[in-house]
């Protein structure tokens, strides 16, 4: 029997009451009384020198307040960089100011110039038209490779190079490794790319600052997943505001998938704007405008080699990856192709020996950030390619040549640092096998053929590090910032509760799953609890939603406060009862002492907490109310099996999904149904990420992939009703709920399930492509069928390949 | 957008005195005017709105000839065209999304002659006749290249007049982002002979294949087109296909639609 409530039930969205009948509450439906509006003029060059700015006709058109450049910021600071890497040779990564409006030099379309506040927004984009700015376009530099070498254009003329860092990872198995690959029996290699994204959360970016001149503080509303980082942040490196005179609210997200980690330079803008004019500033992103300044994902370019002995045992492996940093670092830009992603390069494999080489450049691109899985899809992706094309080269089965190398033991310490706790790949791996019919594949082979179409099948496994992350470890990795989360349950007089939680929802579904995590503790109904989130103001510091971090982290850190609470409601209980607090015992909600029918209600304990007259005051405080700070002893590895299946067009090149089965290891889940919904949108996203999605640049540097007409979003009818299990637990053994997470496993694990499935469709007829790149377009995959030529900007060696050239 | 006014006349006479006027701008379903003067790449000084000018909104089918009213909705050409040209109201059904197909109109399509627009390729493969307040325009005089077409300053397109063919069918391959055709071809098995129009490949905007013409008209099946392939030169080449895969395509599209047809 399902449960109906608590931990396991699959309970509906409390939340989407609201965002269904329109009445969420997101950053654009504030409105402050007096408020103004800003238009960034961002640069249309990819490159270029700022000659001059000539305000004068925009200052003096209506309803502008004033003109702002980087003139009026020579007092702030720049936006900070969250991480810092540390590259072979010793030195510390390479790290350019990135000024709230550029300083001189203009380094991707999109960089903001100049701010025009007016009192509507329709005068300050007026005013904008009217902005004289003189600029000299200097040549960009678009590819990675050609940015390393002497003599190419210089993205900050401040550093030595373009290069930010040049990591090796695990230093000293390097030579082991190159030793173990030159005598191995075989040697697998794969060069690929991963391709740069635009997240296009639905939302797009707000930001509105205000100032209390009589208190002398700030508010700055935005779209974010992490109000406190973004306070933090903003308010000691970039405006100098003590974090007691600055708050922070995110209220309702509508989407972020990494893109609103990043603290952006519009935030502070608005935020220093509000005091300077002494009125509330508001910015709302134009989709157009997003396309150009939201964080972008992913840009990697690999060479990937998987050495095996005679028994094809996985004996090394090595990896050199290219990953553009865009233009300026982001607040994690450097961690994702390191530690997000050198530490997962073992996958589910007892591969003994890994070394991952990451030279991390700057271009004239856009700055990206984390996006939804962060480094571990870049991971997955190489590996279960090269495992793929491993299987193929030496005729064997693909899921036996996972098989023999699985990881089987528990806990396992793999060559790149990290612990797995738990895991069972053969149950995921079992349970997709079944789920996707994947023995019944011939008989759908035939039937494809009959319609003269291909049909390949495809697996991938992944594993990703999850529940970011204990603070110690991550501090001496370069984090700079704790990465611990918190939480405050306060249990009202009669027995409501409230969590204030410092995690973020912005579509993760956390006032329901929380509030049943609580609920079932105590025994009492999930509508008895409210969680409050988003506001640095009445939540305790918190640091956000990313890395499928929430549960595992914030999660814990709610038990913890809760278990604090009950311990205490126990001895309220027992002084009422006038029994002994071990004597106490709380079921369904009630206080009970043991072997006895005494008891009390939750609600008869929460009232005397408030009306303490009889209560032991001389030993205890009145009031429930308790704080948990909770920093994690170790990543989560959540794992899975995915299985894809697709048709292929060979007139047309057209790809179709035909199945998607995925089958994960999340630990314990609390709702089943919003663990389905996370699986099913990571999914559209990998699959959107195969098949469809991509940032292209001109070799000038133009966006080209601008808006929706040239940006591919995947839509509902690209794909098939996806089949999704989360029945293979394994739970995790260093937190209290055994909770894994589990909201970027489906964009980790689907990208190399599709690209396997449109290989083995080719191969099955007769085309032996090693590889194919994503977006896996119809007119990629025509050329590749019948050595045609791709769209504008195709085939490119791999010495050329590289975001937009 | 920038500051405009906005009228709604009763009559074709007033919009046609209203677009006298400089910078005044006819406004149909707006589902390209609108986003065009959001981003701010059109600035007229007035709209002029045609949703309230009488029998500006039909589809009538007369003898072998349908004429569909200037203001008529793709949305209401899918569903009434439907038993006397059912190859148009196919193409009309695939326009965009229902949002686009609510509001959207021929007449604005055919003003703008977007080079990937879909009714193009019926209103040149069946030889239709566009009418204005001024004239009648032959299909093959009115289609002037990308964004360019055979109507002057002030002029309305009230009406198009389709031979009704004796057999037609538009197959569209999608561009993946926008959804527009990458390629599309409209086959019309015309009382004289078969005509091809390709939209969405070329640089000059739609045209006609006349040696799938020739072919199909000797005989029409899908062999007759073996052996056939559209050249690659003057073809659109972009993120989304290379000219020589939209040639390709031009070749697969008009063999499916000869497909489905026989
Ligand atoms: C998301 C989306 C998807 C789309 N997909 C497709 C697609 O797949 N295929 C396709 O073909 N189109 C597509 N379109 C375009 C759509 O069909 C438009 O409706 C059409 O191109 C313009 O028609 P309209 O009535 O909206 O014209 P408007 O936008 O109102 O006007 C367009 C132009 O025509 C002029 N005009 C309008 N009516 C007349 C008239 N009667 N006489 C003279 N000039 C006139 C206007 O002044 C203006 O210059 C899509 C549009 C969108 C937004």
């Amino acid at each position: 029997m399902p449960k109906d409530g608590g931990i396991g039930a699959s309970t509906k969205r409390r939340e989407d009451v609201r965002f269904l009948t329109g009445t969420g509450r997101y950053t654009d439906d504030i409105n402050l009384p007096g408020q103004a509006y800003v238009h960034f003029v961002r640069s249309d060059v990819a490159h270029g020198r700022i000659r001059s700015i000539d305000p004068s006709t925009a200052e003096g058109m209506p309803g502008v307040l004033k003109v702002f450049t980087s003139k009026d910021f020579e007092a702030a600071g720049g936006i900070p960089c969250g991480w810092q890497i540390t590259s072979r040779d010793g030195s510390v990564m390479q790290e350019p100011k990135h000024p709230i409006l550029a300083e001189g030099v203009v380094r991707h379309v999109g960089d903001p110039i100049a701010a025009i506040v007016a009192k509507s927004r329709e005068q300050a984009r007026d005013a904008a038209e009217a902005l004289e700015i003189d600029i000299e376009e200097l040549p960009a530099v678009m590819n990675m490779r050609e940015a390393l070498k002497d003599g190419a254009p210089q993205v900050h003329d401040s550093l030595d190079s373009n290069l930010c860092f040049d990591w090796g990872f695990v230093e000293e198995n390097r030579e082991a490794v190159d030793t173990a690959i030159r005598e191995a029996a075989h040697v697998t290699t794969l060069e690929l790319v991963n391709n740069r994204l635009i997240a296009n959360p639905m939302e797009p970016r707000v930001a509105i600052g205000a100032y209390d001149m009589a208190a002398d503080s700030h508010t700055l509303y935005t779209t974010s997943q992490n109000p406190h980082v973004i306070r933090l942040l903003m308010g000691a490196f970039v405006l100098n505001i003590p974090e007691h005179k600055l708050r922070v609210v995110a209220p309702d997200v509508g989407g972020g998938f990494g893109s609103k980690i990043y603290h952006y330079a519009e935030e502070a803008f608005c935020t220093y704007a509000a005091k300077v004019l002494r009125r509330p500033v508001k910015w709302t992103s134009s989709r157009s405008e997003a396309f150009m300044s939201d964080a972008h994902g992913r840009d990697h370019v690999t060479k990937i080699e998987l050495a095996l002995d005679a028994d094809h045992n996985f004996t090394a492996l090595r990896t050199e990856t290219h990953a553009n940093m865009g233009a300026y670092l982001s607040t994690f830009a450097p961690a994702v192709p390191t530690w997000l992603h050198g530490t997962l390069m073992a996958g589910n494999y007892r591969t003994p020996l890994v070394y991952v080489n990451v030279k991390a450049v700057f271009t004239n691109t856009v700055p990206v950030d984390a996006y939804r899985g962060a480094g571990r899809p870049e991971a997955t992706f190489q590996l279960e390619r090269v495992v793929d094309k491993a299987a193929r080269e030496l005729g064997i089965d693909p899921v036996e040549l996972r098989r023999k190398n699985f990881i089987t033991e528990f806990p396992y310490a793999t060559p790149v640092a990290v612990e797995y706790d738990t895991g069972d790949y053969h149950a995921t791996l079992d349970k997709v096998l079944e789920i996707s019919d994947w023995a019944g594949f011939d008989a759908r082979l035939e039937k494809s053929r009959a319609r003269g179409k291909l049909r390949g099948i495809g697996l991938a496994h992944y594993i990703e590090a999850c529940g970011i992350a204990p603070s110690n470890l991550v501090g001496q990795l370069g984090a700079r910032a704790g990465l611990f989360e918190s939480a405050t349950v306060r249990v009202n007089a009669t027995g409501g509760i409230t969590v204030m939680t410092g995690s973020h929802s912005h579509g993760q579904g956390h006032a329901t799953t929380f509030a049943q995590v609580v609920a079932d503790m105590i025994g009492i109904d999930a509508s008895q609890v409210e969680i409050s989130h988003g506001d640095t103001a009445n939540t305790p510091m918190g640091m956000g939603t990313y890395g499928s971090r929430s549960i595992a982290v914030g999660g814990s850190a709610m038990v913890k406060a809760t278990e604090k609470i009950i311990a205490k409601a126990r001895k309220i209980a027992a002084h009422m009862l006038e029994a002994s607090a071990d004597d106490i015992e709380l079921k369904d909600g009630a206080f009970t002492v043991a072997g006895t029918d005494k008891s009390l209600n939750w609600g008869d304990v929460t009232l005397a907490a408030y009306v303490p007259h009889n209560y032991p005051l001389d030993e205890i405080e009145p009031g429930l109310e308790e704080t948990a700070f909770y920093d994690p002893a170790n990543f989560t590895f959540p794992s899975g099996a995915y299985v894809c299946e697709v048709e292929v067009d060979p007139e047309t090149g057209k790809v179709e999904v035909q199945g998607f089965a995925a089958a994960d290891d999340f630990g314990n889940v609390i709702n089943p149904m919003i663990v389905e919904g996370q699986v099913q949108g990571g999914l559209a996203q990998g699959i959107g990420q195969a098949l469809l999605e991509a940032c292209a640049y001109d070799d000038d540097g133009q966006l080209l992939s601008a808006s929706y007409m040239d940006y591919a979003m995947p839509r509902a009818y690209d794909f098939p009703m996806f089949k999704v299990d989360s029945s293979c637990r394994t739970p995790c053994t260093h937190n209290p709920l055994g909770v894994k997470g589990c909201g970027e496993a489906g964009a980790i694990g689907s990208p190399p399930a599709v690209v396997n499935a449109v290989i083995d469709a080719l191969h099955r007829a007769g085309h032996e492509i090693p590889h194919i790149d994503m977006p896996m377009t119809p007119n990629r995959v025509w050329s590749a069928i019948h050595g045609g030529a791709g769209p504008d900007k195709d085939g490119e060696t791999m010495e050329e390949r590289s975001v937009g050239a | 957008m920038y500051d405009f006014e906005f009228m709604k006349p009763s009559s074709l006479d007033e919009a046609v005195a209203a677009l006298a006027e400089e910078d005044a701008q006819l406004l149909a379903g707006g589902q390209t005017l609108l986003p065009t003067m959001k981003q701010r790449l059109a600035m007229p000084s007035k709209l002029i709105s045609l949703k309230d000018i009488p029998d500006f909104s039909y589809v009538k089918a007369e003898g072998d000839t349908l004429t569909i009213g200037g203001g008529t909705t793709h949305r209401q050409v899918s569903e009434e065209a439907e038993s006397a040209f059912p190859g148009l109201a196919s193409l009309a059904g695939r326009i965009g999304d229902p949002a686009v197909r609510n509001r959207g109109t021929i007449g604005g399509s055919l003003a703008n002659n977007d080079p990937a627009a879909c009714y193009p390729a019926a209103v040149l493969a069946t030889g239709a006749t566009v009418i204005t307040n001024r004239r009648e325009i032959p299909a093959d005089e009115y289609f002037q290249g990308m964004f360019t077409t055979a109507l002057d300053e002030g002029e309305i397109i009230t009406a198009v007049r389709f031979p009704i063919p004796e057999a037609s069918r538009y197959e569209k391959f999608a561009q993946p982002a926008s959804r527009f055709p990458m390629v599309a071809c409209f086959v019309a098995k015309m009382n004289g002979g078969v005509r091809v129009a390709v939209t969405g490949a070329s640089e000059e905007g739609v045209f006609r294949w006349s040696e799938a013409e020739e072919a199909l008209t000797a005989t029409f099946s899908a062999d007759a087109l073996e052996g056939l392939a559209h050249p690659a030169n003057g073809m659109i080449s972009d993120i989304h296909g290379s000219g020589e895969y939209r040639a390709h395509l031009i070749g697969v599209m008009t063999k499916r639609a000869v497909l489905h047809l026989t």
